[in-house]
């Protein structure tokens, strides 16, 4: 029944596709200045459809509706409620629905809000969007089809994996989604701004909000994705350098390039190829992440979806884009002049996207080399934290200070006059650096360099803040709350790295173990019997042995029933200054329990500087929207 | 002029990682390496278990026709499993010696291990920090190489030796 609901709506909406984009055409033929009524009601009918559909989905997996082969494969009865829920877009074909009713969503808000801007670049726009839903709908449709049935019916689902039923992981793909495929609209847009001619200025004031809008996104996807496996892979980390976190730092590179030299193209009218290239690039670099991912290509955490005859599609769909958008680049492509001050507003713009290309490059390699030396020369290595560390984190501290100093710069050209007030505030950097250094314990120059220009970073942006409420212009705010938050960022990062404290031995119950801070003892062990799990609960006693405070720490091994599976919950005490991480594991055939216990401190300002920046992209929103 | 050498870079470029990636989606992604049957062994010393002074190396292969390489570990579940082929194996037949590699493992728990399914070893080598082992081309135990005197391989086992695997090697050294 659902099944039949579902494949119906699926194919309305791609004759309802088929019809936008042949009348559009059409339309572009007509010289009345305002787009026809009817794209206007067959949009609203494609967006109305699609949310059914996608609803349609989750009625199958709340009613664990098994005559439905994904939501067999992908759920169980005892399910919580919730993560039936998030089981709708916890596999592949679920979230495939899920980056479809985005690219609809996208299209027909950009259709709605800019009508102010030229009709055929409005046109063209939802003709390339309406050509990827296209895509995409097939791909759904022919290999990837949520609505297949099953005949018999089963009596009971597979179960969704445990390691997935996490509230952070259930909201993460939705915000990853929405911030890499909402980049369609202005790959669409870009294209349209191509052949249609309608440049400059004002294409990048018709883009604007969405760039913003899929940066915010991205970021938080991103965060998510990294509070989850700090609370859940129980490795006591936040980011690994794994390939696939990396595909998702490609778009995000390209992206927060995008969004600011879209300032100059707005202010200035320059730049507009470039920004072209990276409009084109971010959702290119989205799709090519979904297609590593999705394809097996590349093997990791995220591996629950890999399947060759997916890939294929996708890297031909991929192909397709790049040569069309290649072609038509070169096709219109005509040589731009222009000079820049050096004392300029945009040349520091241009310097922070020299450093984005530099990231993104650089991140680019270490995925895509491993992968051309396996399949050319049958060579397994693995590109990890070593490279990206040397690589990235010196060119971040030039970063720091130009994030700092940049935005103080007028447009065209300014006098500057800001010297000394730089000369003081790295002086009072380096001098809360040596404190640190003093107080706390010894690190590398390199180390050094990060904080000086972290701390150098935060100061300056609070001195900015300060300066805001003087005069109470709260244009700039968002832009310095979010350098500030990275200058915290990095600052809470360096310091979790340098002072992070980690034991690995092995205890059982009954038995203490001392370490310089700290006393651990083993109290004992209980078994809890939950919906569909059973937990295994460590019952520790932590005395801080510098002011004997005790604490208690329940880390778990779950053993889930339906897929079989062990996950192995670690306990986090968080608190202001320091989070404690214990994990147990059990050692086969023996009573002992290894035991890995870290400090960690500033853990949780880590997370908070991370969402303030995502704070400062929303906050610009809303400041933009309100004066308009 | 220059725009066009740029095009031709950009075009090579891409063509060249969208074909790579169409010959990734057709290689087989699970770690193979079957690719060592045929090659010789080389150099080794492995030292025994519960004696430092006592070493084999190379020149121990060459006097037995056969000689199978266990990797193994107490940790290992499969292990357990494979531990009956292992045994049989070696009271069925003089042909074949049967060398032990303890991967990643603590002495005792190795003992203990041995003394209670039984030692189906002519030499227990310890690899604690599993270099050997990885020098073998092994990346995860239970695995088997079958080699012959000339030092080459004739079979690699991965994962744990089951009926078919035990009956292979039966006929093999034969």
């Amino acid at each position: 029944m659902l099944s039949n609901i579902g494949i119906s709506l699926v194919v309305l909406i791609i004759i309802l596709s088929f019809l936008i984009i042949y009348i559009a055409i059409l339309d572009l033929k007509t010289s009345n200045q305002f787009i026809k009524k009817n794209i206007y009601k067959l949009s609203l009918f494609q967006i109305t459809f699609t949310v059914l559909c996608f609803f349609t989905l989750i009625i199958g997996f709340i009613n664990s509706d098994f005559s439905l082969i994904n939501v067999y494969e992908n759920s169980h009865t005892t399910k919580p409620f919730f993560y039936k829920i998030a089981g709708t877009w916890g596999n592949h074909e679920g979230s495939l629905l899920l980056w479809v009713n985005i690219l609809v969503i996208f299209s027909y808000l950009f259709l709605i809000f800019n009508h102010s801007h030229d009709k055929k670049f409005r046109l063209y726009t939802l003709i390339f969007q309406n050509i990827l839903i296209l895509g995409f709908l097939f791909f759904l449709l022919l290999n990837s089809n949520p609505f297949n049935s099953i005949y018999p019916i089963p009596l009971e689902g597979l179960g969704l994996n445990p390691i997935l039923q996490d509230p952070a992981l259930a909201i993460h793909p939705p915000l990853l989604y929405v911030g890499f495929v909402g980049c369609s609209i202005y790959f669409s847009a870009a294209m349209a701004s191509l052949i249609s001619g309608y440049s400059g200025k004002l294409f990048a004031q018709s883009i604007k909000t969405w760039v913003k809008i899929s940066w915010c996104f991205q970021t938080l996807g991103i965060i998510v994705g990294s509070i989850w496996a700090y609370y859940e892979l129980g490795w006591g980390g936040f980011w690994f350098w794994d390939p696939v976190e990396n595909a998702s730092l490609l778009p995000w590179f390209a992206i927060t390039a995008l969004m600011h030299s879209l300032i100059v193209l707005e202010k200035r009218n320059a730049l507009y190829y470039w920004v072209i290239i990276l409009c084109l690039s971010t959702f290119i670099l989205s799709v090519t992440g979904t297609f590593l991912v999705r394809s097996g290509i590349l093997n990791s955490v995220h591996t629950f979806a890999s399947d060759p005859s997916r890939g294929i599609y996708i890297l031909l769909f991929l192909s397709l884009m790049i040569f069309s958008a290649l072609t038509i680049f070169f096709k219109k492509y005509k040589k731009e002049t222009y000079i820049f001050n050096l004392k300029s507003r945009e040349t520091f713009i241009l310097a922070n996207n020299w450093f984005m290309v530099f990231f993104l490059l650089t991140v680019l390699i270490g995925i895509l080399y491993p992968i051309f030396l396996d399949v050319l020369t049958n060579v397994k290595i693995s590109v990890g934290p070593p490279f990206f560390n040397i690589v990235i984190i010196p060119l971040v501290v030039p970063l720091m200070f130009l994030m700092a100093i940049g935005p103080k710069f007028g447009w065209i050209k300014s006098q500057n006059k800001m010297f000394h007030k730089i000369l003081l505030l790295i002086l009072g950097a380096i001098i809360i650096n040596l404190l640190i250094f003093y107080f706390f314990g010894k690190y590398s120059f390199l180390s050094n360099s990060i904080f000086i220009a972290a701390i150098f970073l935060i100061l300056y942006s609070l001195l900015d803040i300060k300066k805001i409420f003087n005069n109470k212009n709260k244009m700039e705010l968002p832009r310095i709350i979010s350098h500030l938050s990275f200058g915290l960022l990095v600052f809470f990062i360096g310091i979790n790295h340098q002072f992070s404290l980690e034991e690995d031995f092995n205890l059982k119950v009954g038995e203490i173990k001392k370490t310089n801070d700290y006393e651990i003892n083993f109290e004992d062990i209980k078994i809890k019997e939950n919906k569909n799990y059973k937990a295994v609960i460590g019952n520790f006693r932590l005395t801080n042995l510098k002011n004997n405070l005790a604490q208690y720490l329940e880390p778990e091994i779950r053993i889930y029933s339906n897929p079989e599976t062990l996950t192995y919950e670690a306990a986090i005490k968080t608190k202001i200054t320091s989070d404690l991480y214990l994990t147990m594991s059990n050692v086969s055939r023996s009573d002992y329990y290894n035991i890995k216990f870290q400090k960690k401190p500033f853990m949780i300002w880590i997370w908070i500087s991370a969402l303030m920046i995502t704070l400062g992209g929303f906050m610009q929103l809303t400041l933009k929207k309100n004066e308009d | 002029m220059k725009i066009n050498i740029l095009k031709i870079i950009i075009f090579s470029f891409v063509i060249f990682s969208l074909s790579v990636f169409w010959l990734g989606l057709k290689i087989d992604n699970n770690y193979d390496t079957k690719s060592l049957i045929g090659s010789k062994i080389s150099n080794f010393q492995l030292t025994e278990i519960n004696n430092n002074n006592q070493h084999i190396s190379n020149e121990y292969l060459k006097k037995n026709k056969y000689t199978l390489i266990n990797f193994f570990a107490s940790w290992c579940a499969p292990c357990r499993a494979e531990h009956r082929y292992l045994l049989s194996l070696s009271s069925k037949n003089k042909k074949i010696k049967i060398i032990g590699i303890n991967f990643k493992d603590k002495k005792i728990n190795a003992n203990n291990f041995l003394k209670e399914l039984g030692n189906p070893y002519d030499f227990v080598g310890q690899d604690t920090d599993g270099k050997i082992s990885i020098s073998f081309g092994i990346y995860g135990i239970p695995e088997s190489i079958l080699v012959n005197n000339e030092l080459t391989v004739i079979k690699k086992i991965i994962g744990p030796i089951d009926q078919t695997q035990f009956d292979d090697v039966l006929k093999i050294i034969q």
